[in-house]
């Protein structure tokens, strides 16, 4: 089965990829936006989805520091988040 | 005295760190793939790009074959100093409390640092005096030392944060300006700095010599060495724990 596991700093930590990132879109024209935070996008096909979560904690993601969110295709193809939320929304 | 350097593929400075230890006691090199530690006393985690940095610094160092042995070798109180890339593997493997994030400034920076020496108990600074001053380079962009604020606060009531930057030295946004923290026993410890490029006045410094003649002196106590909640030699009474305490996060 195919799932994606997203991976991003956890809030409340400084992270300065997505602060820098923030800075360059107004240079482009591109204003109002806030909030940005860039992580990682973990794609895998696997046997078991059972195992994900413990793939995500022992290696995908450093849980002292990263959230993560896995998601599993719907039968339409479309992905549905099974992980814990965003704790920012 | 025999030191034990790890290289993995992506290890850049297993030579100079060779080199340190050599200037100390005996040295040799210990393949990641391999089982076995050869009798070192002591294990050196050296500086460089373990597996390319892949997915994060030491992530996946930190499951080479002889990281297991290392582990096993820890938590029965043997040596283990993590430099650079040592340090991260060693706070992925949750040997050492904490994580080592991009630096503040998203650039690689290569600088001459002061360190203060803060605790001078731990295995790896018996030779300094707390308050000593060293002059080490540190060069890295993956060096912020952060982990949650109760953390930090145990860290620093256990003794457990071993070197910082000097005032007005800091550059890559770590925690209370710590550069090497220990594990509650005082045997591991990790800093972002290299030492074993400042081990001759020729190239600017020697101070990172002491962290080296550090272990040596222990490896000269041996039942500090076997008994590593042994306080004889700690000029303060010995924390009773090993391990990471609460730091570790798996």
């Amino acid at each position: 089965m195919r799932a994606r596991v997203l991976i991003r700093p956890k809030a409340g930590i400084l992270d300065p990829q997505g602060q820098a990132v923030e800075r360059a879109l107004p240079a482009l024209g591109f204003e109002g936006v806030r909030n940005v935070h860039v992580g990682r996008l973990v794609e895998l096909d696997v046997e078991d989805p059972a195992q994900l979560p413990a793939m995500c904690e022992q290696l995908l993601a450093n849980p002292l520091v990263e959230d993560f969110q896995i998601q599993r295709p719907d039968a339409d193809g479309s992905h549905q988040n099974e992980g814990p939320d965003d704790p920012r929304g | 005295m025999k030191f034990g350097v790890i290289q993995f593929p992506g290890s850049c400075d297993e030579r100079d760190a060779l080199h340190a230890a050599s200037l100390v006691g005996d040295a040799v090199l210990l393949w990641h793939r391999d089982h076995d530690l050869q009798g070192v006393d002591a294990v050196i985690v050296p500086g460089g790009f373990s597996y390319g940095d892949y997915l994060r610094a030491g992530a996946l160092a930190r499951f080479s074959p002889l990281m297991g042995e290392v582990e096993r070798f820890a938590r029965h109180g043997g040596l283990v100093l993590g430099i650079c890339n040592g340090f991260q593997v060693l706070c992925e493997a949750a040997l050492l409390p904490g994580a080592l994030l991009p630096n503040t400034s998203l650039r690689f920076v290569c600088r001459q640092v002061e360190l203060d020496v803060v605790n001078a108990d731990t295995k790896w600074t018996g030779a300094c005096e707390r308050g000593d001053r060293l002059s080490i380079p540190a060069k890295h962009q993956t060096g912020r030392y952060w982990a949650p604020d109760p953390v930090l606060d145990e860290l620093e009531a256990n003794g457990q944060v071993v070197l910082r930057y000097a005032t007005g030295n800091g550059f890559n946004g770590s925690a209370r300006d710590i550069a090497g923290v220990s594990n509650r026993a005082g045997n591991v410890v990790g800093l972002m700095p290299h030492p074993e490029h400042a081990v001759d006045p020729l190239t600017g410094s020697a101070d990172g010599l002491r962290l080296f003649e550090s272990a040596a002196l222990i490896a000269a106590h041996p039942t500090d060495f076997t008994e590593p909640t042994s306080p004889s030699r700690l000029r303060r009474p010995a924390q009773a724990s090993a391990g990471t305490g609460a730091g570790g996060h798996r």
